[in-house]
């Protein structure tokens, strides 16, 4: 026994070693299954929007969605111009970054120039309660509070209108923004503000001068994902800002965004198979390239413009 | 040299320094504004469905007379799908995390698949519904069930939980690795009783922050086909169901003022939810850190 544990026999050993790994093995494998699982995710999304999308545009030719600015695919007359709903959704993401930018930069250069350490700590965690919030209840809110607000201000305005729904949406991807920034501005070193503090600048003109543009790729970045989520942002829009493909840049009236429209059919009675169903695929596969196309950039910019300092 | 005379300086810096000060107080006004609305937010969802919340609500089915609308179906579909999310996202998800991290960590599978991860988080959510509707309803034939709609949940909260367990995991100090390994222990022995019990805390709040989410989406089970009026409660993985979030938003589309205000019940009982879920992740990661510690 005791002569075993010294010298273990050569052959018995390496068996005893093989056994042992054969588990080992089983389990690198399966570990390896689930990660290429998650690769087949993204495999799965762009086969399946590609496949319906492909037989979409076998019906209807792919210049006239690109270009036409007329969307009645569920209508008897149908027209499938996609620029109506892009429309819709470019109004809507480009007002909600006029308020989430402006509030989001300041917020962030509050947070990480001006605030003392036990404020940041508090306000930071409540910012963020706000990016928590199920999308649907900015919905609500943005109906029956914000709604009836902008109205009372000038009667001219429709229920359904982009505006209301904008700026709910402007103040959800706040945090986003304002969280993302301060990281940036807050990996910005202590040397370069006590330089400019030295040579006698005012905390303003630290902060903007300084802090904001020696952070500036992380900054460009956070905006970009924002801007790729309000684009893709799905419940507020379908509550607040209508079902009327316009193509029209006016948020007073009601409009619809790519991914309200897919909620409309999604809701209805379409077929499986229809050409209305199929046009799901078609605006969904756009939506789907414009955020991945915005997700990559806002990635680039933080690698290409990244600011070292060591 | 320009120099700039006594007077035109003591000028400039005190306009200087009132811009400063204007700046801060700019600065003070946007961080009020945001917690401002979240205040609003919070105190009007609250008046206006407070009232709404009794007994009757919560054991009720829905029904077309918004008095006696609940929120039985509802609740029972969102615990269901969420449960069947968490459940299929904490498995792939660690194991995912454990394989970029302590398997293949600076290899270019792993490169590509980190880059994948980060772009996933990035897909708009409703995407995810058309692929469940697809790959879950249609081609695995699972119908627009409790199982596909928790599938197609798992699928979208997937990278959060595998960024926050890869974190976890690589927090881990590597000493505890090597001390387990001098013993003699594999490489699975030394995850499963090193790793992973120091990883935990990390791993189980991904995975609540992944089941809050799922618990509030409401377009990706549109997408997929879940119901909107559902006057019975799903007895099987494969039964028919509707969720909280798109109870909500069908009492929200209705021009009766009882829907909303039973809309707004329904969003007070879905923050409630979300709250308890948050507050249960900071105790459990304390108690945890304690105990590893």
């Amino acid at each position: 026994m005791a002569k075993n544990v010294l010298s273990p026999p050569l052959g018995k050993g390496s068996r005893s070693s093989w056994r042992r790994s054969l588990p080992e093995r089983a389990i690198a494998f399966t570990l390896f299954l689930s990660t290429v699982l998650s690769i087949l995710i993204t495999v799965g999304i762009v086969a399946v929007l590609l496949f319906e999308a492909i037989k979409f545009f076998g019906d209807v030719s792919f210049f006239e969605f690109i270009t036409g600015t007329r969307w009645t695919p569920l209508f008897s007359s149908k027209q499938f111009g996609v620029l109506a709903l892009v429309a819709g959704t470019t109004l809507t993401a480009v007002l909600a970054m006029v308020v989430a930018l402006p509030l989001g930069l300041l917020s962030a250069i509050y947070l990480s120039e001006y605030a003392p350490d036990p404020v940041r700590r508090a306000v930071k965690p409540i910012l963020e309660v706000l990016a928590g919030i199920p999308t649907v209840v900015y919905g609500y809110f943005a109906l029956l509070f914000v709604t009836p607000i902008i109205r009372q201000i000038s009667g001219d305005i429709s229920v359904f209108n982009a505006l209301s729904a904008s700026i709910v949406m402007g103040i959800m991807i706040l945090p986003m923004v304002s969280s993302l920034s301060e990281d940036a501005m807050r990996a910005v070193p202590r040397t370069l503000r006590e330089g400019a503090y030295a040579l006698g600048a005012t905390k303003l003109e630290v902060s903007t001068l300084v802090v904001v543009p020696a952070a500036l790729s992380g900054i460009v970045s956070a905006f970009i994902l924002a801007v790729s989520r309000a684009i893709g942002e799905t419940m507020i829009v379908t509550i607040a800002a209508g079902q009327n493909p316009n193509f029209t840049l006016n948020p007073f009236v009601p409009i619809e965004t790519m991914t309200a429209y897919i909620v409309q059919v999604s809701q209805g009675d379409a077929p499986a198979g229809s050409i209305e169903f199929k046009t799901i695929f078609a605006v969904a596969l756009l939506l789907f390239a414009i955020t991945l196309v915005m997700n990559l950039m806002s990635q680039w910019v933080v690698s290409r413009f990244r600011e070292e300092y060591e | 040299m320009a120099v700039i005379p006594q007077t035109e300086f003591q000028r400039r810096r005190a306009r200087r320094k009132w811009m400063g000060r204007a700046f801060h107080g700019l600065c003070l006004l946007s961080v009020a504004i945001a917690l401002g609305m979240l205040v609003v937010l919070l105190v009007y969802l609250f008046i206006q469905g407070v009232t709404g919340i009794n007994w009757n609500f919560l054991t009720s089915f829905a029904s077309r007379h918004p008095d006696q609308a609940g929120i039985k179906a509802a609740m029972l579909g969102s615990i269901y799908v969420v449960v069947i999310a968490g459940v299929v996202a904490f498995t792939l998800g660690v194991a995912t995390a454990l394989y970029l991290e302590e398997y293949a960590a600076r290899s270019k599978f792993a490169r590509i698949a980190k880059i994948n991860i980060a772009n996933l988080a990035g897909v708009p959510s409703i995407v995810y519904g058309i692929l469940g509707l697809q790959i879950f309803v249609y081609s695995l034939h699972l119908g627009k069930s409790v199982l596909a709609g928790g599938f197609t949940l798992a699928l979208l909260v997937l990278p959060i939980v595998i960024v926050a367990a890869s974190e976890a995991v690589r927090a881990v100090p590597p000493s505890l690795r090597e001390g387990a390994y001098a013993l003699g222990a594999t490489r699975w022995q030394v995850i499963w009783h090193m790793v992973i019990p120091q990883a935990f805390p990390g791993i189980l709040t991904g995975v609540i922050l992944a089941v809050s989410r799922a618990i509030g989406e409401t377009a990706p089970l549109i997408a997929m086909g879940a119901l909107t009026f559902v006057p019975f409660t799903p007895d099987s993985p494969l039964s028919r169901f509707t969720v909280l979030p798109i109870q909500i938003f069908n009492w929200t589309s209705r021009p009766q003022a009882g829907f909303q205000e039973a809309a707004a019940a329904g969003i007070i009982v879905l923050l409630v939810i979300l709250l308890v879920m948050n507050a249960g992740a900071v105790i459990l990661r304390n108690k945890f850190q304690k105990k590893w510690e």
